[in-house]
């Protein structure tokens, strides 16, 4: 294998991958506060139409991004009011925002089918990006790729090395309690989901302002879903995120290549291997930890709260 | 300032008030929404072609049922895991291997004319969306892995081998090599109920089986096991429960259900397996359990509420040429209405000056 | 009488001429629907379909009336779309492969209503099967890529292998290869007929495994713009992409259904319809070219507007013998050409040269 070659699959698997990271820390956080919100492609198709929206009328990438988090915030901020103060099942509010996201997206961009934006392009560090073979592997990404893994430290720094980081793992863990010493839940979770919906936002422009340059009904085409999956696999732990993402976008872009390459097995099966991979992945591992028990998933995980005080 | 009040027990009023209420919501909404919209076109006939047509022309209320039969199959059964607190995200898989197995055994005895086709495809199906569910399960008891990701991946998979087969083994062998099979002989199709109309015994299956579940909820120590595992998991191990019997249970029953209704569509209005199953019955039949607040005979209610939606949007998108669209955020907010209001089942909302 | 009342006479009677003739013709609009796929703004096919329902209007006026319905999956839905269809309109299109048998079922329920069914192969008094020869289209973009192309590399980003995929492929590989040689085909295969994000990353996966010209079987203008980015030269599909490839639309093959669209409204109203089998090509103008890139040379556009040419005139066919199997069994005998069935309609093999696996 030549050495462009391998760079190219590099950059195709980051390009693959970063999305189901945004989208995958987002929920992360918002699974640790005990809320299990399924509405993760609703939120990032939003973002991802309204981050092409104003690149094509502003022609700026900042602002575009912003765009994508705040649109991301707005839907999410439907899941918040109705699940955290009327107290609706979460699964279920997840699933019609979904719904109503690729609805509204569907509906408001019909204008933008036509239009075509300039793609958000890859900065190479100056200096860095010029070391043989390390370069061009580790410095000419695109920035919103670094922002991507920085989020990825953010949220594992806020989680266990913050105080409120630590209350937000006490409350997913045992609301009650933690309403009991005091601590503020619905605060913490509408702050959580708010996050949730910008990330999973940035997530959908990812796909919109760096992959391609277009706007189209229901391009996300299910990556939120796999987002959601990812979190499992990473067992609610930050860096693992960035694993499951780079496993489940690298398989998918090596499938592709694979098919390229002229390898003898069929297309349908390879593109099975993606999703097979993650679980068998998954329980290779658990069966390396057999004996310690997994107690990472929140215990109220998708638990309805109510203070009576 | 809005404060809720727990009330001591659930109000009965209110837990017929409350869809009510949301059907009124859905309406003023869709109403600003449409006069936005809409141009030229009068609300009311919209309004009339959405909600008030399907129930009272024969033709789309008999299609209205067809619709909500696998709705209320699937719905049902993951009523029954959600109440257990197990995570069958994916459902949809379910119903596709449900078809795929179901539809095999029709195909392998394609030229047989027999009665006991029928139930042979039936047990497949139910065999096809058990198996694959059971693969959760086993996951989850043997590794602690947890059933969202294995049920969300393996639909992806289960389409992919949906393609697959009708690729291979499966295709119709006089059809131009497109991935379809063979469309199914008249006795591997399921028997019509309503003369003239697509609509087959799936509803009556579905109808019996929700009382069913109903009784056997009420009655069984399986229904107790379930219920109490899912509220309160520690009280569960106390009481001698045994949590690997309630993941096997609710998995088996939700996934062998779900097959159940993709063989009922293959051999009901598709009548042949086409890369077209899946139709996200299983996600939106996870909506369809919340609805109902996962009470089996709810459900059936609730399904044909959904199909309601369904069916009213793809006439007003026919008539009055509104994009698919929406139906979408038509059926986001209708969702969002109805969780909403069932609030007052178990609260009393009492405003008051801060 | 005077001058003055005779032309009042004139005028009044040819305005009673106009107004009985109109009148006439506004007394009965034929009532003409389409079923779409997917959404008219994907700029592939369901976009193609709409512009010439669009046509259809714009030619006929207030003598049509269309409904057109999008985003209608190929399961049990789409025959209750076309039922509620079939209890309204005279003449339904039904513009995807999989809504033959739901078309079929409801055709004999409906049997005063006419059908068109795209790409089908199942034909009823009231049921009309009409497909295009893209493949014809296929020939003359593979005939600039074995041009074109640096590498000799065509990547090739297909969706589902069905007959209709199979034939374009075969063809512009053997277009290209009788111009170059050493010409080499990579496939990859999306499983999707409508996914940017997929389609960008099947694109950029064959430019960097050396394909310097890309050809897609793919609904959406991703791998356009992935090519117009990388610098590669890429072809338009079913519209014209230009708007997203300034620089890398060697030229678009156009799927024109205006003109059959009309043809087919215009015989239900005169009452002249019958059900027929159409497969038509280059030569009808069912498939067409968007305009050929200024940045080609002059002679490879000379040679493929020659190739659209010898098409139009059924001088040439895209598959003329000696062609083998990839297994290399013989397939076509030297000068011989395939006929429509069964070997173009429903072929599922790739030929001699090309070395993918077959997916199956």
């Amino acid at each position: 294998m030549n050495e462009s070659l391998f760079i190219n699959i590099v950059i195709g698997i980051s390009i693959a991958s970063v999305p189901l990271i945004f989208a995958a820390i987002g929920e992360l956080l918002v699974e640790r506060s005990g809320v299990l919100n399924l509405g993760v492609e609703g939120m990032m198709i939003v973002g991802a139409l309204l981050g092409f929206v104003v690149m094509s009328h502003t022609q700026n990438s900042y602002l575009a991004v912003l765009a994508a988090m705040v649109g991301g915030m707005a839907i999410a901020s439907i899941f918040a009011f109705l699940t955290q103060f009327l107290l609706t099942n979460q699964v279920a509010t997840g699933l019609a925002l979904t719904l109503f996201g690729l609805g509204f997206a569907a509906f408001a961009g019909r204008g933008y089918t036509e239009e075509t934006i300039q793609l958000i392009t890859a900065v190479p560090i100056p200096y860095l990006s010029d070391i043989p073979y390390l370069g061009p592997l580790l410095f000419s990404f695109n920035p919103l790729v670094y922002l991507a893994f920085f989020m990825v430290y953010l949220v594992w720094w806020f989680l266990f090395k913050t105080k409120q980081g630590l209350i937000l793992r006490a409350i997913g863990d045992n609301h009650d309690a933690a309403h009991a010493i005091g601590h503020n839940v619905v605060r913490y979770r509408v702050m959580a989901i708010l996050f949730g919906g910008a990330m999973a936002g940035i997530g959908g422009a990812f796909l919109s302002l760096v992959q391609v340059p277009i706007w189209g009904e229901g391009m996300t085409a299910g990556r939120g879903w796999i987002a959601l999956g990812l979190v499992v696999f990473a067992s609610w732990q930050p860096f693992r995120i960035i694993f499951g993402a780079i496993l489940f976008g690298g398989i998918t872009i090596l499938q592709i290549h694979a098919q390229g390459l002229n390898i003898n097995v069929s297309a349908q099966y390879l593109s099975m291997l993606p999703y097979l991979a993650t679980i068998v992945i998954l329980v290779s591992l658990r069966m390396r930890l057999k004996n310690k028990t997994n107690r990472t998933v929140p215990n109220c995980l998708g638990r309805i709260f109510h203070s009576t005080t | 300032m809005i404060k809720l009040i727990p009330r001591v027990e659930n109000s009965t009023l209110m837990v017929l008030l409350s869809p009510l209420l949301a059907l009124t919501l859905t309406a003023l909404s869709a109403y600003l929404i449409f006069i936005f919209v809409l141009v030229d076109i009068p609300v009311s006939s919209v309004f009339f072609t959405l909600f008030v047509e399907p129930l009272i022309d024969s033709y789309y209320f008999s299609e209205l049922l067809v619709k909500a039969a696998p709705l209320m199959i699937i719905g049902l059964g993951l009523s029954i895991g959600f109440r257990a607190g197990i995570w069958n995200i994916g459902a949809e898989g379910q119903y596709v291997m449900g078809g795929i197995a179901g539809s095999a055994v029709g195909l392998y005895f394609y030229n047989v004319e027999a009665l006991w086709l029928l139930p042979l495809m039936t047990i497949a199906g139910i065999l096809g969306g058990m198996f694959y569910a059971g693969i959760a399960a086993f996951l989850r008891i043997k590794y602690q892995v947890n059933e969202i990701l294995v049920t969300l991946m393996l639909t992806y998979v289960a389409v992919l081998f949906l393609s697959a087969m009708l690729q291979g083994p499966l295709r119709n062998p006089s059809g131009f090599n497109f991935p379809e099979s063979r469309i199914f002989h008249d006795s591997a199709m399921l028997p019509i109920i309503w003369e003239g109309t697509r609509l087959h015994i799936g509803l009556i299956v579905a109808i019996i089986l929700s009382f069913v579940a109903w009784f056997g909820i009420k009655k069984h120590m399986f229904g107790m096991q379930i219920k109490i595992s899912g509220s309160a998991p520690r009280a569960a191990k106390f009481a001698g429960f045994d949590d690997n019997k309630t993941v096997w249970y609710s998995l088996l029953i939700s996934g062998g259900l779900a097959g159940l209704a993709g063989l009922f569509e293959a051999a009901g209005p598709a009548g042949q397996l086409t890369p077209g199953l899946p139709q996200f019955y299983g996600f939106t039949a996870i909506i369809v359990a919340f609805l109902a607040r996962l009470h089996p005979v709810g459900v059936l209610f609730s399904a044909l509420l959904i199909a309601l939606s369904y069916v009213g949007g793809e006439n007003v998108q026919i008539e009055y040429n509104l994009p698919s669209s929406i139906t979408q955020i038509f059926q986001g907010m209708l969702l969002f209405y109805f969780l909403a209001c069932d609030i007052l089942i178990k609260y009393k909302v009492i405003l008051f000056k801060t | 009488m005077s001058n003055r009342s005779l032309s009042s006479v004139v005028k009044l009677s040819i305005l009673s001429v106009v107004l009985a003739f109109t009148s006439n013709v506004y007394a009965d609009p034929v009532k003409a629907a389409f079923v779409y796929i997917g959404p008219t703004g994907d700029h592939g096919w369901t976009f193609a379909h709409d512009q010439g329902a669009k046509y259809v209007k714009e030619m006929m006026g207030d003598d049509v009336i269309i409904t057109t319905v999008e985003s209608v999956e190929e399961n049990s839905d789409s025959e209750r779309v076309i039922t509620s269809l079939a209890r309204k309109n005279d003449i339904i299109f039904t513009t995807s492969f999989g809504y033959m048998n739901p078309t079929i079922k409801v055709a004999k329920r409906y049997p005063n209503v006419k059908f068109e069914h795209a790409t089908g192969y199942m034909l009823e008094d009231n049921v009309s099967v009409y497909s295009a020869r893209f493949y014809e289209g296929r020939h003359v973009i593979g005939k600039i890529a074995g041009r074109m192309t640096k590498n000799n590399v065509i990547g090739y980003i297909a969706s589902f292998p069905i007959p209709e995929v199979i034939r374009g492929i075969n063809s512009a590989y053997l277009a290209a290869k009788s111009v170059n040689p050493d010409i080499e085909m990579k496939i990859v295969w999306v499983y999707s007929w409508y996914d940017p994000g997929k389609e960008a990353d099947a694109a950029n996966a064959l430019i960097a495994q050396g394909a310097d010209i890309l050809m897609q079987h793919t609904d959406s203008t991703a791998p356009m713009t992935v090519a117009e980015e990388k610098g590669v030269y890429a072809f338009g599909q079913a519209s014209d992409m230009r708007e997203w490839g300034k620089n890398a639309q060697l030229t678009g093959i156009i799927d024109d259904w205006g003109p059959y669209y009309l043809e087919r409204v215009q015989a239900v109203k005169d009452g002249t319809w019958t059900s027929t089998d159409v497969f038509h090509g280059v030569d009808s103008g069912m498939v067409k070219f968007a305009p050929m890139n200024k940045s080609m040379p002059k002679d490879v556009r000379n040679e493929a507007s020659r190739a659209i040419i010898d098409l139009s005139m059924g001088k040439i066919h895209p598959f003329t013998g000696p062609i083998n199997k990839q297994d290399g069994s013989p397939w076509l005998a030297e000068g011989e050409t395939p006929p429509n069935y069964p070997d173009l309609l429903t072929m599922d093999f790739y030929v001699e040269g090309i070395e993918a696996k077959y997916p199956n």
